[in-house]
């Protein structure tokens, strides 16, 4: 006689099976999503940013696809081998593989791409290639990088919207910037370009020689553009809409979204940028330059407030400077809890007198604007003489770019690894005025340079660990910039679309797999 | 031959205009705060000194500003507009490629309003002591007040979510493959809702102007001589009361056929119109300098037309008014 366990079980084997039969992918549809802002170009490569990477990385490849525990898996490259020393990487190309426009893609591609396309016009592909000597095909479909030295995350470097690979024949000795092609992007992925109405949608139809039989299930993505954060939220409410990427919708809508019928929602798919919320505090004059006073001001924050009101509760607060999908993260270091007192301590230690600060809130919608809020009223508890100052997106850039602000807020992308997403923070010799998204606040420490330099070439993995782990018991004593949170991006959409978010950069190559369940 | 002449002075003085509107906007732009380089790194979300430099030398942002601001002038001269620093395309073909959508929404709403005002005005003022002229007037004050944005939000909410009788954006239905007849009937539906709230705020104001200046032309003399020689009242409104009552409600249709071009932003935003208004919007928020000086540009050319228009029809209007000056 059967146990109660096995009965539940095999009951749950066969609910196992009856769910796979009916989960057997079906070909057809098309898929409406959105996109918001509307992309500037969709070569990625030549354009990085966020709306770009969400629809050309279903045009384009990588070399390489990730889980959405970050784990390389083949995608244009077969298999890869990585020589004993960490010197040397061998990718074996598939061999069935054609550009949309008929041409077949080769080792030249990945030359051309890598050593000259991408070393010419794609800063974060030029970060990983300055540990690159040379990058060699010896047959078709056969590549061999060789490094100067070893580099722990050139393995994660591959993906699409980083390391795109873009079509040679089109490309070799023309203006890249100028080239025709551009608005007619030319890649080998699932989906073809099709149709951009500028400022209504842009149309993507299923490549019919992907080289992965039967696949991609879909006949089209509709990238709708919807400019304003309400009527996105009813063009999905009314089932015109029936995918919402994060970040398309406000997050006090997300509740009620969530809530209707039929509506799923994920929180994978982010694994790869894992945004981490901070607040730059500038290192260089005023109170904030004070390691005790930005002590106090992560003592004040009542982190877990924000992001059990203002982002529905998802997310997570940090316990490091290195986020949870960044690796080696330190866990055991003392939380900064929501200490009021302890901040009261801290300020009174320095002397603080009282002097007026501001903050700069991120000009990327309401959340932000609350967030900022939230945060100004924890400091003024713990009496921190500080207001607010809106500004716009290009006054927030030139703001930042200048070192002219006292708090400010910001999200960066950790991109898998930490010297590639976190490193860029906190190196001396990545402040520059100018831009926004290096080390803006002026944190300057000769071991903490040392320490990220050598953990970036360190091998292996257990040597780069103990160097990270003491980078990061640095870093959480210095406080170079508060750490607010990693943000949860939810992903909305109709629970008959199918095997939706499979990677770790979750929409952005998701609608290879997707498929109607109607 | 006096209209020849008036035009061909209005247009002499039109060009000057222009240049200084060119020279101004040019500085105005230059103090906002940002520069498209750091904003289009910005955007990318990492970047290095090599990218900026390389985005400076290309938008000819590295060149002094009076280099740049020659550069611009000349190629105005030449009606060329540049480039989009953002979208990579010419000037000049992204606001063609947007201006039928807005002149679309624009000019119905114009027609639209123009049209139900000076019906309603005229209705009040004929009504003036009834409780249906109150009505009329009641409304055209409601919708006067009202803002538009509120009125864009409620209406998607009334008539696209809770009776589903209406789009709730765009131009068309994407995805729907409509041509011929069905893709008018396609854009005529979409246009509804836009174009009426576009069309509700100065429907209110010529509606009011038109009752005031009529109930005011309704007074004169010759109205009287009209009713004494035994006219029918029907007639005494169109012909001498409407027609004299016209001149203000046509200096303000000039104002507002002035605004065709730039003055939809709100509702192209909210109902995701492909027009001119959204152009314009994000290329302020993304510091797309030559982008932004090209919509303003042509948004003074069609005001400065209008205007020129506008003063053709007060001739026509009212013969009394003559000659260049």
């Amino acid at each position: 006689m059967k146990t109660p366990l096995a009965l539940a079980i095999s009951a749950a084997a066969l609910t196992l099976t009856a769910a796979a039969m009916a989960d057997e992918p079906r070909s057809g549809g098309t898929v409406n999503t959105i996109i918001q802002p509307e992309p500037p170009g969709l070569v990625l490569g030549m354009v990085q940013n966020a709306p770009t990477r969400t629809v050309a990385g279903n045009i384009y490849e990588g070399l390489l696809r990730y889980t959405t525990e970050l784990e390389p898996v083949p995608q244009l490259a077969e298999s890869w081998e990585v020589s004993e020393d960490g010197h040397t990487y061998t990718f074996h190309l598939r061999e069935n593989v054609t550009w949309h426009d008929g041409e077949p893609f080769t080792a030249d591609d990945v030359v051309f791409s890598a050593d000259v396309f991408h070393r010419e016009l794609n800063p974060s592909a030029r970060a990983v290639l300055q540990h690159v000597e040379s990058i060699e095909a010896t047959d078709d479909h056969t590549v061999v990088f060789t490094l100067t030295e070893p580099f722990g995350p050139f393995l994660i470097s591959f993906e699409a919207g980083t390391f795109t690979m873009v079509p040679k024949h089109l490309y070799e000795d023309t203006d890249f910037r100028n080239n025709e092609h551009n608005d007619h992007p030319i890649g080998t992925g699932p989906f073809k370009f099709a149709n951009w109405e500028r400022g209504t949608v842009i149309e993507l139809v299923r490549n019919d020689d992907y080289y992965e039989e039967g696949m991609p299930y879909l006949d089209g993505v509709n990238w709708h553009i919807i400019p304003d954060g309400g009527s996105r939220a009813v063009a999905f409410e009314n089932g015109t809409i029936d995918v919402l990427p994060s970040g398309t919708v406000e997050n006090f809508d997300i509740p009620r979204l969530s809530a209707m019928d039929n509506v799923c929602m994920t929180e994978e798919g982010h694994e790869y940028f894992s945004p981490f919320a901070m607040l730059w505090m500038n290192n260089r004059e005023g109170p904030t330059a004070d390691k005790r006073f930005r002590q106090a001001v992560m003592y004040a924050m009542d982190r877990e407030f924000a992001r059990d009101v203002l982002w529905n509760g998802l997310g997570d607060v940090p316990l490091s400077a290195f986020g949870s999908n960044a690796r080696f993260q330190h866990d055991g270091l003392e939380p900064y809890d929501h200490n009021p007192d302890r901040a009261r301590e801290l300020l009174e230690e320095m002397g603080y007198d009282g002097e007026a600060i501001t903050i700069l809130p991120l000009p990327y919608g309401e959340t932000w604007t609350r967030w900022a809020e939230a945060v100004q009223q924890n400091l003024r508890e713990v009496g921190i003489n500080v207001s607010t100052q809106a500004t716009d997106v290009g006054g927030w850039n030139q703001r930042l770019g200048d070192w002219d602000y006292d708090l400010a807020f910001t999200y960066l992308f950790q991109y898998g690894d930490p010297a590639l997403g976190i490193s860029r923070t906190y190196l001396s010799d990545n402040i520059a005025k100018g831009s926004p998204w290096n080390n803006v606040q002026g944190y300057e420490n000769e071991r903490v340079d040392e320490l990220f330099n050598a953990a970036a070439t360190a091998f292996p993995d257990e040597e780069r660990e103990a160097l990270y782990r003491e980078v990061q018991e640095i870093l959480h004593e210095d406080v170079p910039v508060g750490w607010l949170m990693e943000l949860g991006f939810p992903t909305l959409y109709r629970c008959d679309v199918q095997d939706l978010v499979t990677s770790g950069v979750g929409v952005n190559d998701g609608f290879k797999d997707a498929w109607l369940d109607r | 031959m006096l209209y020849a002449r008036l035009i061909v002075m209005r247009l002499c003085k039109a060009v000057i205009v222009l240049f200084l509107i060119v020279i101004f906007n040019f500085f105005l732009i230059q103090m906002a705060p940002g520069d498209p380089a750091a904003i289009l790194a910005g955007e990318a979300g990492a970047t290095d000194q090599e990218f900026l430099d390389q985005l400076r030398e290309r938008f000819g942002l590295d060149q002094p500003l009076y280099v740049q601001l020659w550069r611009y002038v000349s190629g105005i001269a030449m009606l060329d507009f540049g480039y989009s620093y953002r979208l990579g395309a010419p000037v000049f073909d992204l606001i063609m490629a947007r201006l039928p959508a807005t002149l679309l929404l624009t000019g119905t709403a114009f027609v639209l309003s123009l049209v139900l005002g000076i019906v309603a005005g005229s209705m009040a003022a004929a009504r003036v002591k009834k409780p249906s002229g109150s009505l009329i007037m009641a409304l055209a004050l409601l919708f006067y007040a009202t803002p538009l944005f509120w009125v864009a939000l409620m209406s998607v909410v009334v008539f696209s979510v809770y009776l589903g009788w209406l789009p709730a954006y765009g131009l068309y239905t994407v995805g729907a493959g409509h041509t011929g007849f069905a893709l008018v009937l396609d854009v005529a539906r979409h246009l509804i809702l836009p174009a009426t709230t576009l069309a509700l705020f100065f429907m209110a104001i010529y509606t009011r102007m038109t009752r005031t200046s009529m109930l005011d032309a309704a007074q004169q003399d010759y109205v009287k001589t009209a009713r004494a020689k035994g006219l029918k009242p029907g007639i005494i409104q169109r012909r001498h009361i409407l027609r004299n009552a016209l001149l203000p409600i046509i200096t303000l249709a000039g104002l507002q056929a002035g605004q065709m071009v730039g003055g939809a932003i709100l509702t192209e935003t909210v109902f995701a119109w492909p027009g001119i208004g959204r152009l314009m919007f994000e290329a302020l928020q993304q510091r797309d300098y030559n982008l932004l000086l090209g919509i303003f540009f042509f948004s003074a050319a069609l005001v400065i037309v209008f205007n020129i228009i506008t003063d053709l029809v007060y001739r026509l209007a009212d013969p009394r008014i003559k000659g260049g000056s």
